[in-house]
């Protein structure tokens, strides 16, 4: 299903929206520089550059892979780890 | 416009928001059984939720014309309670028959544990045996990935379960196909920083279309909005969206939905008006 707005009507509406939300961002990340300690090692922090990656690239399903990079990693063979037998 | 809440914990809210609800178009809501933010002492405590849920609240409801269903469970939550969760199933099929239930929910999982998956599998017992509609929760931010696939896992090993009386929750940009394209309902959650906003409701509706797909509150005791629906509504007539389109995500695909049910007595508030002009 199309979206009813062309990309020019999407950028009018959403630019100061987009730029606002990366204001914000940089605003994070010069709080997190300022204060006390380092967080150069936390595990999260590296997600936060792997997601900033993706929004930078020009794939179409950046939401989604966002999504999947802060997500726990699903394996099939769950069942048998949790000795559960399926109904099959 | 009218719309139907398909989630929203109407015990946490108060009158006030029945009345905002009402003025906002909202003529009826289901309201799944969830997590009170504490964990209960005894199945006692449960059976007293459930009177609540089939007793009080439709009549909170019904004071602003709004039509009140309701899910019964024991959530994913506390169902790591394996024994507690037992009690409190075996004190479900009491309830089934009271007038406003539409079946099994919100049941999933919430750690995506052992216990969890044992006491979901549990309810799906229970549905089947009471051939139930089922409404289930999905896990929290970096949870839900992995907790979704394992609840489609368990229903889809179940031949038993018809998949057109299933509505699975909270789906968004990385769940909802998995779950449309196995033949479930998806809902989405406009729920503030852990879910989804209005916009990407919005954005997901363009990009899988209208069919099984709603939207909800799930308005709660924690940060949460209960007009998140009428936002939605505003934010896909500011894209250009028709009336016919956004009616059928907020309205009528809830309808469509619930009235797989015996519980679901709903009365279309322009219902006469509209026999009468036929
Ligand atoms: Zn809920």
């Amino acid at each position: 299903m199309p979206i009813p707005m062309t990309s020019n009507q999407v950028l009018n509406r959403e630019f100061f929206e987009i730029r606002a939300k990366i204001l914000q961002l940089a605003a994070s990340f010069d709080r997190l520089n300022r204060a006390d300690g380092s967080v150069d090692g936390d595990p999260r922090l590296s997600l936060v550059h792997e997601a900033l990656a993706v929004l930078a690239s020009t794939q179409e399903d950046r939401a989604e892979q966002i999504q999947l990079l802060f997500s726990r990693q699903y394996e099939d063979d769950w069942r048998e780890k949790f000795d559960l037998a399926s109904t099959e | 416009m009218y719309y139907i809440d398909p989630h929203i914990h109407m015990v946490s809210r108060t009158t006030d928001d029945y009345e905002t609800l009402a003025k906002m178009g909202c003529v009826a809501l289901s309201e799944p059984a969830f997590w009170a933010g504490f964990d209960r002492g005894s199945a006692e405590s449960f059976r007293d939720y459930f009177r609540q849920l089939t007793e009080v609240e439709p009549k909170r409801a019904a004071q602003y014309g709004i039509q009140h269903f309701t899910w019964l469970c024991i959530n994913a939550k506390e169902a790591e309670n394996v024994t507690l969760s037992r009690e409190v199933i075996a004190l479900i099929p009491d309830f089934l028959d009271c007038p406003n239930v539409l079946g099994i929910g919100e049941i999933g999982l919430n750690k995506n544990t052992k216990n969890e998956a044992t006491i979901f599998a549990e309810h799906l017992e229970l549905a089947v045996k009471y051939e139930q509609q089922i409404l289930i929760h999905t896990p929290h931010l970096e949870d839900k990935y992995q907790g979704t696939r394992m609840i489609l896992d368990m229903l889809c090993d179940d031949s038993r379960i018809d998949r057109s009386r299933v509505l699975v929750d909270h789906v968004e940009e990385h769940t909802v196909r998995h779950v449309l394209e196995e033949g479930f309902w998806a809902g989405m959650t406009l729920y503030p920083v852990t879910k989804c906003t209005p916009q990407r409701a919005c954005d997901i509706i363009e990009m899988y279309g209208p069919e099984r797909l709603m939207a909800n509150s799930a308005g709660d005791w924690g940060p949460s909005k209960p007009t998140a629906i009428p936002d939605l509504i505003l934010e896909m007539r500011r894209r250009g969206h028709p009336e016919s389109l956004i009616r059928k995500v907020v309205y009528e695909n809830a309808i469509e939905f619930f009235s797989q049910s015996q519980g679901f007595n709903f009365k279309a508030p322009d219902a006469n008006e509209t026999a009468a002009s036929s």
